[in-house]
């Protein structure tokens, strides 16, 4: 793999649901070391694109590529062991299971052979410790469920457990939308540290603040359509907001707004107009 | 982060939380405390009469060994996010197939058990793909089977024999070297105790300690989310009302052979006995929380109150009461149990 090479790629991807375009001729890619950032507003194809990055719906049109290779995923199994790993908004983990038993489900390590072959629940604790540890959460007993945590640092968890079973490109989804504003810096710190690790972070936000402080390429999706992929330098958080909010609509309701701050006057007296011959 | 400093903090950190509030939000421990309430009354109130004798022993833990060999698959599927109200029908069912099979098409012993297990395993997929397929509760989809199988038993009972209860299985069965395995006795208990037992090391063993345990809990606690991270959840229901409707045919392989005789009405209300000791046992009713240990308590409880209350010389149509309040008690205590454990830190 030479540098230049994304680690994922997507070239003009579509996909309907039915009569509805949810995505039309999306593209973009990350690199290892780089922080994607995917923005849009509610409904904007956001969610879509994920699931089709992580192989949960596949593409009516379009290509996908890892390091180059051009593939279709059939499950979002075939995601996870090419090392794509999504931590979905509800972060795949079960409240009343354990940290332990949630870092490990799906993935779970085995000892013994045959009919004994079993869960290996002391190395599970030990690795899920360490693992925690090192992306920097105390978690006091890892035997206690998922519950007990808050909202940062079950993301934390998630995040570490993508790490661990070997992600090369981390998709977040909406990671920091559910955080209070300490909570979302950690969470923040979680991704820079993930891009020092030489992995690709694709971060799905519609909070253009979050997203300018760790990206290093923005794509703005409306309607499922891309508004256009900017690098951090030849933008600015007020243009991402900008297109974000569909730019030329919000100029059109400004000016609309103007408007009627004019005729307002008028307006009220219509209405005044109004009362009188109801009564 | 150097690894002995990850290590020492981590390990502090581990011995904070005392063992005795570890041990206090276990799902099992309202069942196991009531275990031993219900023991401890019964000792008093009809220990003289003969509840605390190997007799009264062995005849409660036999209640409660043929309720447990059904109770904890029940338990691991209600823990796997479903419930199986099929399993009683799927007892009647599977014990006319034994004694039908022996009686009338003299088929040898080990062939009619063979056939009602595999009867039992084309229910249980049905009842597993039809609930996965259609997204249709399960609670709905084993429903309709509870009443399918327990009318089809009749029907074929009656067109078969005539009858409704075939008997005079002794004399097919008399030499069988099965009879020992599930109708012997040890010591004057019988062996239905072990085979409880044994279920139940292996269900724990599996939910606790394999991969699979682990998937179950993933299942039922939230599906979507697991399949997510690459559990088959589809596959582990499945093959878990599989469980559940071979359990029934080992609980009828051994009421048939006990008691010479099978009946079209066998294993009625023993769906929902089964849940009721899953659900005293600590599991929860929307799935991915519980113990097979828990379950075989909630078993024990049933037994011990059903023969106890015989004990006792109260009239046994008081058991049912017993039962229900016994019901609500253990739910409100095992809420309170949870609410603890999410808070636990």
């Amino acid at each position: 793999m030479t540098e230049s090479t994304p680690l994922v790629e997507v070239r003009d991807v579509s996909k309907y649901f039915g009569s509805v375009i949810a995505l039309e001729d999306i593209s973009l890619h990350v690199k290892a070391g780089e922080v994607m950032c995917l923005l849009g507003d509610n409904g904007a194809g956001k969610s879509t694109l994920i699931k089709i990055l992580s192989g949960v719906h596949q593409p009516d049109k379009g290509a996908y590529l890892i390091d180059g290779e051009e593939l279709w995923f059939e499950s979002p199994r075939d995601a996870i062991d090419r090392g794509i790993a999504t931590v979905f908004q509800d972060l795949s983990m079960i409240p009343l299971i354990s940290i332990t038993r949630n870092f490990f489900l799906g993935r779970e390590p085995t000892k013994g052979k045959g009919p004994l072959k079993r869960f290996d629940v002391a190395f599970a604790e030990r690795i899920t410790r360490e693992e925690l540890s090192n992306i920097g959460i105390d978690v006091r007993d890892t035997s206690q469920p998922v519950a007990t945590l808050s909202g940062g640092e079950r993301q934390a968890v998630a995040i570490a457990r993508a790490v661990y079973f070997g992600a090369k490109v981390l998709i977040l989804d909406e990671p920091t939308s559910a955080l209070g504003v300490k909570q979302a810096a950690t969470v923040l710190r979680y991704i820079a540290r993930a891009k020092e690790q030489d992995l690709g972070v694709i971060f799905i936000s519609h909070n253009v603040y979050h997203a300018h402080a760790v990206g290093d390429r923005f794509t703005v999706l409306d309607r499922g359509r891309s508004m256009g992929t900017f690098e951090k330098d030849e933008t600015s958080i007020e243009e991402l907001e900008k297109l974000m909010a569909g730019g030329k609509e919000l100029d059109e309701l400004t000016a609309e707004l103007q408007e009627n701050g004019s005729s307002e006057s008028e307006a009220t007296t219509a209405q005044s107009n109004d009362q009188e011959s109801n009564e | 982060m150097t690894q002995s400093a990850t290590e020492s903090t981590a390990d502090e950190r581990v011995r904070q939380v005392s063992t005795l509030r570890k041990w206090l939000t276990r799902p099992e421990l309202a069942a196991v405390a009531g275990s031993i309430l219900v023991f401890i009354f019964f000792a008093v109130v009809a220990g003289d009469s003969g509840f605390l004798t190997s007799g009264g022993t062995s005849s409660y833990l036999e209640v409660a060994a043929q309720l447990g060999i059904v109770a904890v698959p029940v338990s691991l599927l209600m823990i796997g996010g479903e419930f199986d109200l099929s399993v009683g029908s799927m007892v009647g069912a599977s014990g006319m197939i034994i004694a039908i099979g022996t009686t009338q098409y003299n088929l040898p012993l080990w062939v009619a058990v063979l056939l009602a297990l595999a009867f039992a395993v084309i229910v249980g997929l049905f009842n597993g793909y039809v609930v996965v397929r259609t997204g249709l509760p399960s609670f709905i989809v084993t429903l309709g089977m509870l009443f399918a199988l327990r009318g089809l038993t009749i029907g074929f009972a009656r067109l078969i024999t005539g009858r409704t209860q075939v008997g005079g299985l002794e004399q097919t069965t008399s030499g069988s070297p099965l009879q020992p395995i599930f109708a012997g006795s040890i010591g004057g208990f019988p062996i239905s105790i072990l085979w409880w037992l044994g279920l139940a090391v292996l269900g724990t063993w599996f939910l606790q300690r394999t991969t699979f345990g682990n998937w179950i809990f993933g299942a039922g606690g939230d599906a979507t989310a697991a399949r997510n991270v690459g559990v088959p959840v589809n596959r582990v229901k499945i093959t878990l009302f599989v469980c559940t409707a071979c359990s029934a045919v080992l609980l009828a392989t051994i009421q048939v052979l006990a008691a010479g005789s099978a009946d079209v009405l066998r294993g009625q209300l023993l769906e929902l006995q089964a849940i009721a000791a899953s659900v005293i046992g600590g599991a929860l009713l929307t799935g991915g929380y519980g113990s097979v240990v828990g379950a075989v308590f909630g078993a024990l409880i049933f037994g011990m109150v059903s023969q106890g209350i015989f004990f006792t010389g109260i009239s046994t149509d008081w058991f049912q009461v017993f039962v229900g309040v016994m019901l609500l008690v253990a739910v409100l205590f095992n809420n309170f149990i949870r609410s603890r454990a999410q808070e636990a830190r």
